[in-house]
């Protein structure tokens, strides 16, 4: 069906002609169409990554194929959200080993984005704990990837964006837990010195990861909150508590009702939510249990909430630099105060090692901030990359909406043999999205 | 635990009924021609609701094979559920007859081929539900929907006429009138958001009248008075309508 789509950001909104599937025959017949397309899931990632002319929607391919409870492991298509999957293994003692701010993206862009979450610095990326998966190439063929069988496919379908094939099932290990809460410690930093320092000071936190006031100038400059959790113990969780301590959390969504008009977002109002958010923690240092969703998913809670952007949407805008590039991130967080563009959420968090071909994460500090799109923004987003690139950092792929194609070049070394694999099995870039035509990643370009 | 047979189970509306008493607890009997293509829905539901599932081979065009496929379930169904149906290309389907007789032949004859073998079960067990997925496209024949209306029209009374006959047995029919829907079927057509409904609408649905033991249900309720103008505009102005 012919409809605008546009990903989470509202930013770029393009024409599709959308299709589904719900049989893996029905998909053979969708692939084997003259016209290219793209795999897309939930939408979830920023910019123009899952857009395309035609796209192959994933979200009716969301069945769960095996799930074994004595191991932790978890089999199932690709198009199944994260949140559906929480819902069957947290009841059972077990939990995602990566998760990313939302629980509304598929395991399938799970995958082609290589998601991380808080725990990357302990756990890595997702790709760490996928056994293997099965990939429709672009030939119509499946093949089975794993470490052991077309590894050259496995490495680069994790960030690969889905331009290797289509991902349809995959198998990965969950993680052990005793309860569905979180034993989370929220402490406030006056700057971002003090920040780094706390980071450095918490690192044995499996989950860590901060919020960041990038409007405060002066002294305070960086102010933010540093959140770190683990995975509440039966011990440590509260009497009442102890009788289900796997139980679910109840559903309590409220949904952002309209596209706010895009004015409403100034300094004024930026800077006011900035300082409730900074200011609701009286303490210097809150120790609590709470569930996992509030820890994970705080935006989840409001559905839509892009609308906050207004109809002309967003941008947000994730760089990673190495861990002695702590002046990048200074001189970087000094440039967005100075601009005034507002980015409602600032939030750093630090990466563990990480080798791979495509993926975003690499050992160093990533920050993610959002830009509503307005006029000069692109421009200013431009002079931001000169200062990556400046400080050897790199964009995330899955965030991005208008970086050019040197930019990537300039980030990922193993760029080259990422662009021979996907010439070996996509040759005639039958697999293509607006994102992989603009960044020069597919045939033609 | 009760045991629900869908047949036709591969659509949209099927595999979203079979999840909604899945869902309430209800064992599941999947039916369709390629079962095979069930097995992903089949370890679906077992490990999300932690209910049985099952997958049998049935093809409505087969009458002869109905009784034995009836007869190899095990248990038997509290409630059957027909879904299966086609919808070809009216216009295509004017100029051959195969198409012509292949709706009418799964749509209604099929369905009554093996509907009738279950109600036999239900009337002689004096209990249990059948439930028919039928359309509005049956409660008045239009030139647009020629074929698979008045195959829909058909199965409509023949719906009626079973409940009215198994009523004093203790068996429930119910008869459910879909507007449009959301499906693999319309992906390539422009529906009308306001009239349309998703699979999961219509499945919810299913599942809140058949605990009601209502008659006829259509999903949204405007389309009870949509298609209650729609009959009752006069035949002499009907026919020159296009609808």
């Amino acid at each position: 069906m012919k409809k605008n789509i546009g990903n989470w950001g509202n930013y770029p909104v393009i024409e599709s002609n959308e299709e589904s599937f719900v049989f893996n025959e029905q998909l053979d017949v969708l692939i084997k169409e003259e016209q290219p397309f793209i795999p897309r899931g939930n939408g979830r990632c920023y910019g123009d990554a899952s857009l395309a002319e035609r796209t192959i929607s994933m979200l009716k391919y969301d069945k769960i194929l095996s799930f074994d409870t004595q191991q932790g492991v978890f089999e199932c298509q690709s198009g199944i959200t994260l949140d559906q999957v929480l819902t069957v293994i947290v009841p059972a003692g077990w939990f995602l080993p990566v998760t990313p701010g939302t629980k509304f993206i598929t395991i399938g862009g799970a995958l082609g984005s290589d998601v991380h979450g808080k725990n990357h610095h302990i756990d890595g990326s997702i790709s760490n704990h996928v056994i293997d998966f099965d990939l429709v190439l672009a030939s119509g063929d499946t093949v089975t990837c794993s470490p052991g069988s077309y590894p050259d496919l496995f490495e680069a379908t994790f960030g690969g964006m889905g331009l290797t094939g289509v991902i349809t099932r995959v198998k990965f290990k969950l993680k052990k837990i005793e309860t569905s809460l979180i034993r989370q410690k929220q402490i406030k930093a006056a700057n971002l010195q003090e920040l780094i320092g706390l980071f450095d000071q918490y690192k044995d936190y499996t989950y860590s990861v901060a919020w960041i006031d990038c409007l405060k100038k002066g002294k305070h400059f960086g102010r933010s909150i540093l959140m770190l959790g683990e995975h509440a113990t039966l011990a440590e969780i509260p009497e009442n508590d102890r009788k289900d301590p796997l139980k679910l959390p109840k559903n309590k969504q409220i949904v952002f009702p309209f596209n706010l008009p895009s004015w409403f977002l100034n300094s004024f109002t930026v800077k006011a939510f900035n300082l409730l958010f900074y200011t609701k923690n009286f303490k210097k240092e809150i120790n609590n249990v709470v569930s996992y969703e509030p820890f994970f998913y705080p935006l989840d809670a409001v559905l839509h909430w892009n609308r906050m952007y207004g109809k002309s949407g967003f941008v947000q805008y994730q760089f990673v630099l190495p861990l002695n590039a702590r002046d990048g991130l200074i001189e970087i967080l000094h440039r967005i105060s100075d601009e005034g563009l507002g980015s409602f959420l600032a939030v750093l968090k630090v990466f563990g090692k990480q080798d791979s071909m495509i993926s975003f994460p690499k050992e160093g500090y990533t920050l993610a901030l959002d830009f509503p799109v307005r006029e000069g923004l692109l421009n200013f987003l431009d002079e931001l990359d000169k200062l990556v690139l400046k400080y050897h950092g790199r964009l995330y792929m899955s965030k991005d909406a208008r970086m050019k194609p040197g930019m990537l070049v300039a980030g990922y070394p193993d760029l080259e043999k990422f662009k021979q694999i996907i010439k070996k099995y996509n040759p005639e870039g039958k697999i293509r999205s607006v994102q992989s035509d603009r960044l020069l990643l597919t045939a033609g370009n | 635990m009760e045991t629900v047979l869908i047949l036709g189970a591969t659509s949209d509306i099927g595999i979203a009924i079979a999840k909604k008493f899945a869902a309430e607890k209800y064992n599941i009997q999947l039916a369709a021609r390629k079962p095979a293509q069930l097995e992903a829905v089949q370890s679906d539901l077992k490990i999300r609701y932690n209910v049985e599932c099952t997958l049998h081979a049935f093809d409505a065009l087969q009458y002869h094979t109905h009784s034995l496929f009836f007869d190899s379930l095990i248990p038997k169904p509290d409630v059957t559920i027909s879904i299966f149906g086609i919808m070809d290309e009216e216009d295509e389907a004017f100029e051959s007859w195969n198409l012509t007789q292949r709706m009418i032949d799964t749509n209604y004859t099929g369905a009554v081929s093996v509907l009738n073998i279950a109600a036999k079960f239900y009337i002689k067990r004096k209990s249990g539900t059948i439930i028919g997925i039928s359309s509005v496209a049956g409660d008045r024949g239009r030139a647009s929907k020629m074929i698979y209306g008045s195959s829909k029209a058909a199965f409509n009374a023949y719906l009626s006429a079973l409940r009215n006959k198994c009523y004093d047995d203790n068996v429930h029919v119910m008869t459910v009138k879909p507007g449009f829907v959301y499906t693999r079927m319309t992906e390539n057509m422009t529906l009308p958001k306001l009239l349309t409904s998703t699979p999961d609408e219509v499945a919810g649905a299913v599942f809140n009248s058949f605990e009601k033991k209502r008659n006829v249900i259509y999903i949204k309720w405007f389309w009870r008075y949509i298609m209650l103008i729609i009959k009752n505009i006069p035949e002499f102005q009907f026919k020159k309508m296009k609808l």
